[in-house]
């Protein structure tokens, strides 16, 4: 469980990036974390893993205080992929960089081996396990990125814009895996521009603005408040904009998936004589 | 004469176990805005690099067939005269930023074209007013958030005024009302200038709006080349993974079930929310 107190954290260079943030996140929960540009989202989950540590309030991981252990112990617990890949990867092929986490922790070589060819095989890696990861597409090296920290099984998973570089294909199994975590009970934080994705996902949204939180819920309520989402620079996902435009003809606006905008519509629409 | 055209051209880096492109033949004409989607990995991004001659100059490996850009022969000429026609926003933003204010950045590609200081002044503004970051002026690139490093890497191009620019990906960092903005600065200098644009997208949903030409390629080859509202449409781009804006995929599941709308394919919500208005008023 993470359990931030009035979290307030200012960067040496003199910008307040969070203003008192207080939250819980519960285990097996799936958080989408959105907001504009600077809004303090990078920044607050850098303390979910002791990366930064607040200057007022405070985290709490499963009750431990982040300012009292080391970055290297809250990581075994709490996985963090960049949103740059390349500032993440330094290896000099794909399986070492995967594998370079686990030596650290102390797993066993045959562990690591069997650990390493499950994170390849979950991402689509395999063909590049004796590759550089710096020979790989953008999309691709984000891939390893990701590979490299699910490899040690993290209990609570946090992903700067995962979706990033990834065509359609690659969100839906990055969206079946996070499924999968939220199965095993495992926390899944994402921090977000990508509306269509996070419609498609329906985790509990936090938008933040100017280092605080704005609105906290369900997908499908914070992202069909249009006038909540312009104010934290966020546009509606597309389904919802159609319904939006429609609202004068009884429809209901909170729709974000295109199957439910199916059923809404023929449910009001004239079929075709066959 | 296409303002683009690649003949039959294969490319592998070095070092690489196989060509990153093959076979690949297209034709842009001037002033057109043409996406190029597909997925991960599948040749776009290397496809960028041969309009401005990074390939084969910088990265040297293996080439073959030709690329024509306004007419040059790109393996023929040097990166320094293709650039002064085509601009190339990269995918990493910190990959093409290296000054220590994002005004001299900006200037940079001005300064090599011996653009004159005080038509250098105006173009600076006018490309850091057009992406908002006139107030970062002074800031250093490598301390600024990723999201303005785009920005940045982006008004650099434009300060130039390119008959061409390709952009690969170049607002994946930014917010979305944030990266709309810099979506319409492009479809306008599109418009109004004429400037023929390149841009390297897998969020259709954002994008296909403004296109007029869109390639989609899959595993090096170009399989689907044309009009968007038929490309988009195909059941194969559907097969391909690529992301079917959800209007368009809406308006495709309604046609299914036969409702009556009509036939223009939507691409953007607004197109979808008018037709679909039509449908309810008329009954």
């Amino acid at each position: 469980m993470i359990e931030a107190k009035d979290v307030c954290f200012t960067y040496p260079n003199g910008v307040e990036a969070l203003k008192g943030v207080s939250l819980t996140i519960k285990n097996g929960e799936f958080v989408a974390i959105m907001g504009e540009n600077g809004a303090g989202k990078t920044t607050l989950v850098k303390h979910f893993n002791g990366l930064l540590k607040p200057i007022k309030g405070s985290v709490l991981i499963d009750g431990v205080n982040t300012t009292k252990v080391s970055v290297a112990t809250l990581a075994r617990k709490v996985g963090f992929v960049f949103q740059n890949p390349d500032h993440q990867l330094f290896s000099e092929t794909v399986e070492e960089e995967i594998a370079f986490a686990l030596k650290n922790f102390g797993f066993k070589e045959k562990v690591i081996e069997r650990r390493v060819k499950w994170a390849l095989n979950l991402l689509g890696l395999a063909r590049y396990r004796k590759t550089s990861p710096f020979m790989l597409s953008g999309g691709e090296r984000k891939r390893v990125a990701l590979a490299s920290i699910l490899a040690w099984n993290p209990k609570i998973l946090m992903l700067d814009e995962p979706t990033i570089g990834q065509d359609y294909s690659q969100k839906e199994k990055l969206l079946q895996f996070i499924l999968q975590m939220k199965a095993q009970r495992k926390t899944v934080i994402i921090v977000t521009h990508d509306v269509e994705f996070v419609a498609e996902c329906s985790p509990r949204v936090l938008l933040m603005r100017g280092g605080r939180i704005v609105a906290d819920g369900e997908a499908r309520k914070v992202l069909a408040d249009p006038e909540i989402l312009t104010h934290a620079s966020i546009v509606p996902p597309q389904i919802t904009q159609i319904f939006l435009q429609l609202s004068d003809f009884h429809l209901p606006k909170e729709v974000i998936d295109v199957y439910e905008a199916r059923e809404k519509l023929l449910s009001v629409l004239k079929v075709k004589a066959k | 004469m296409s303002i683009i055209e690649t003949e039959k051209l294969t490319y592998t880096y070095p070092g690489g176990a196989k060509p990153s492109i093959r076979d690949v033949s297209m034709k842009i004409e001037k002033g057109e805005f043409v996406l190029i989607t597909g997925p991960s990995g599948c040749g776009k991004t290397t496809l960028c690099r041969c309009f401005n001659g990074l390939i084969p100059h910088f990265y040297q490996g293996e080439m073959e067939g030709e690329v024509t850009v306004v007419g040059l022969g790109v393996s023929k000429r040097q990166i320094y005269e293709l650039a002064k026609h085509v601009g190339l926003v990269f995918q990493n933003p910190e990959n093409q930023l290296f000054a220590l204010s994002v005004e001299k950045d900006v200037a940079f590609g001005l300064e090599n074209l011996g653009v004159p200081r005080e038509e250098m002044r105006k173009r600076v503004d006018w490309a850091l007013n057009l992406t908002g970051i006139y107030h970062l002026r002074e800031r250093a690139p490598h301390e600024l958030s990723g999201g303005q490093q785009q920005r940045v890497a982006i008004a650099s191009v434009l300060a130039m005024q390119p008959e061409i620019i390709v952009l690969d990906e170049p607002t994946s960092f930014l917010d979305p009302l944030g990266a709309k903005k810099i979506f319409e600065v492009i479809y306008d200098l599109n418009r109004k200038l004429g400037i023929t644009v390149v841009l390297v997208e897998h969020r259709l949903d954002l994008t296909a709006r403004y296109a007029n030409h869109i390639v989609i390629m899959d595993d090096g080859k170009i399989v689907l080349d044309g009009e968007p509202r038929k490309v988009l449409s195909s059941e194969e781009a559907r097969l391909i993974g690529v992301g079917i804006p959800k209007p368009t995929r809406l308006y495709q599941i309604l046609q299914k079930d036969r409702v009556s709308l009509s036939n223009t394919i939507p691409l953007s919500s607004d197109e979808m929310a008018a037709m679909l208005r039509e449908a309810l008023e008329s009954q």
